[in-house]
C-alpha cells in the first residue's frame, strides 16, 4: 500500500512548501506582533479605542478562510496571493495578540503608572521605558502560543491558491491520483514543526514563568 | 438589503450546517477531551503517556491537514470512504479535544491538594473523589477556557466547503459566483458567523454562572476593579494554542 520510492520523491517538493510556510508563518507573525502592540496601546484611547474593540471582536469572531477569500476576492489582480495571506493572517492573529497585550498593561502595576507620572515622564518614556518592558515580558509566553497557532493556520491558504504545503500537496496528489502518502508526509511534516516548537515554548514559558 | 433577505433561506441552511458541524465537532471534543485530561492525571505511567501521546499529535497537525487526510487518504487507503460532513466533525473534534485535554488535566491539577487530601482522609474512593470534589471545582475553572475553544471550533467549521460540505462559507461563495456580488455575499456569511458566535459566547457564560453558583461562588456584580484584575490573569489570556 506504502510505497517508499514515491515518498522519497515527492518529499523535495513537499519540504520546499514547508520552506515557504515557515516563510509565511514567520511574516504574518511579525505583523501580528507590530500590529496588535498598537492596537493594544490605541485602545487605551476614549473613541478609536472603542472602534477597534469592536473591530478586533469581530474579526475573532468571524472564520479566518472567509476573511481570506473575502479580501482576496477585493484586491486588485496585481497584488499576489501570497501577500493577501500574509497580511490577512497577520491581521487575523494582531486580534488576538493585542489581547494578550493589553491583559499584560493591566497587569502592570498602578503605582509604576503613578510613579512616570510623578516623574512627570512624557507618555512616549512612561510606555517605552515604563510599561512596556514589564508588560510584554510576562505574556512572552502567549505571544509564543501564537507563533505555533498561526503556523497550523497556513494550510488555510489553499483557499487563496498561496503555494503552501497542503496546496502544494493537493497538486502532487491530484497529478498522480495517489494521496496517501502525499497527506500522511504532510501531516509528519506539521507534527515535526509543532511539536519541538511546542517543548520550545515550555521551556520559554518555566524561563519567564509569571503569573 | 434586499438581495440578502431574498437569498435568506440558503444562507440559513448553510448556517444550519455551520450549526450541527460545531455541536457534532463540540460533543466529540468533550468527550475525547475529559477522557483523555483525566487520563492525564493519574499517577500510572501508561495511560499518562497515552494521553501525552494524544494531545501533542492532535494538536500538532492543522485540523484541514486532518479533515484532508480523512477526506482522500483514508478512502484510498482502506477502500472505506467516510460521509464528508462525518470526517470533518471528527476532524474537528480530534484537533478541538486535543487542546481541551491540556484544559481538563491543568484545571484538576489545579484543584487545591487539601481538597484532595481531605478525601483521602474521608476514605473516599478514587471514583467518588472525582466525580464528587474534584471535577465540581475543576469543572469552573475549564469553563472560560472551554467557552474560547467553542468560538474556535466554530470558526474551524468554515473550512469544510474545501472537502464539499455545503456550510455557510460554501453558500457566500456560491451566491457570489451567481450574482458577482462579492461585497454583499460575504457580508451575509460574516453576520451570521459573528451571530452564531454571539449566541455561543451567552450560553457558555450562562454554563460558568451556574457552574460558579453551584460552588457557592456568586459572580462579581458589576466590573470593580478587583473582579477585573482575577479575571485576566497574565499569561492565559486568549486561552491554550
Amino acid at each position: 500500500m506504502w510505497d517508499f520510492q514515491w515518498t522519497l520523491q515527492i518529499l523535495p517538493d513537499l519540504l520546499g512548501a514547508l520552506g515557504t510556510t515557515v516563510q509565511i508563518t514567520f511574516l504574518s507573525y511579525l505583523i501580528a506582533l507590530v500590529l496588535g502592540l498598537l492596537i493594544a496601546i490605541a485602545r487605551r484611547t476614549p473613541f478609536f479605542g472603542a472602534v477597534l474593540h469592536a473591530a478586533t471582536e469581530f474579526i475573532r469572531t468571524t472564520p479566518l478562510v472567509i476573511q481570506l477569500v473575502f479580501v482576496f476576492l477585493l484586491t486588485p489582480a496585481h497584488i499576489t496571493p501570497m501577500t493577501v495571506g500574509v497580511v490577512v493572517l497577520g491581521v487575523h492573529y494582531a486580534a488576538y495578540t493585542a489581547e494578550v497585550y493589553r491583559s499584560g498593561i493591566e497587569g502592570v502595576a498602578k503605582g509604576q503608572w503613578e510613579a512616570a507620572r510623578a516623574l512627570s515622564l512624557p507618555a512616549r518614556r512612561t510606555w517605552g521605558a515604563i510599561v512596556l518592558p514589564q508588560a510584554i515580558r510576562k505574556v512572552i509566553p502567549a505571544l509564543g502560543n501564537y507563533l505555533i497557532a498561526t503556523f497550523k493556520d497556513t494550510p488555510l491558504l489553499i483557499a487563496i491558491g498561496v503555494a503552501e504545503l497542503l496546496t502544494e500537496a493537493q497538486r502532487i496528489g491530484s497529478a498522480s491520483f495517489r494521496v496517501v502518502e502525499v497527506y500522511t508526509v504532510v501531516g509528519f511534516l506539521f507534527l515535526l514543526v509543532s511539536i519541538p516548537s511546542a517543548i520550545l515554548l515550555r521551556r520559554l514559558e518555566r524561563r519567564y514563568a509569571a503569573v | 438589503m434586499d438581495f440578502l433577505i431574498q437569498r435568506l433561506p440558503l444562507y440559513i441552511d448553510g448556517a444550519w450546517i455551520t450549526i450541527q458541524l460545531t455541536f457534532g465537532g463540540c460533543a466529540l471534543a468533550f468527550v475525547l477531551a475529559m477522557v483523555f485530561g483525566i487520563m492525564g492525571t493519574i499517577r500510572h505511567w501508561l495511560p499518562r503517556a497515552i494521553s501525552t501521546v494524544y494531545v501533542e499529535v492532535f494538536r500538532g497537525i492543522a485540523a484541514l491537514v486532518l479533515m484532508f487526510w480523512m477526506a482522500f487518504a483514508l478512502p484510498q487507503l482502506s477502500g472505506f470512504r467516510l460521509d464528508d460532513m462525518f470526517a470533518a466533525i471528527l476532524a474537528l473534534g480530534l484537533n478541538v479535544g486535543a487542546y481541551g485535554a491540556e484544559v481538563v488535566r491543568s484545571s484538576i491539577n489545579a484543584v487545591p491538594k487539601a481538597q484532595v487530601e481531605a478525601t483521602v482522609a474521608l476514605n473516599l474512593s478514587w471514583f467518588q473523589r472525582t466525580r464528587l470534589v474534584v471535577l465540581p471545582q475543576a469543572w469552573a475553572q475549564m469553563l472560560p477556557t472551554f467557552g474560547n475553544l467553542v468560538i474556535e471550533l466554530m470558526k474551524a467549521t468554515a473550512v469544510v466547503y474545501l472537502i464539499g460540505v455545503a456550510d455557510l462559507t460554501a453558500v457566500a461563495q456560491n451566491m457570489r459566483e451567481s450574482t458577482g456580488e462579492t461585497v454583499v455575499a460575504f457580508i451575509g456569511a460574516f453576520i451570521l458567523y459573528y451571530l452564531i458566535a454571539q449566541v455561543l459566547i451567552f450560553g457558555m457564560r450562562m454554563l460558568e454562572r451556574r457552574a460558579n453558583r453551584k460552588l457557592g461562588r456568586t459572580p462579581p456584580r458589576g466590573k470593580s476593579l478587583k473582579s477585573l484584575a482575577q479575571s485576566t490573569p497574565v499569561g492565559s489570556a486568549g486561552g491554550t494554542f
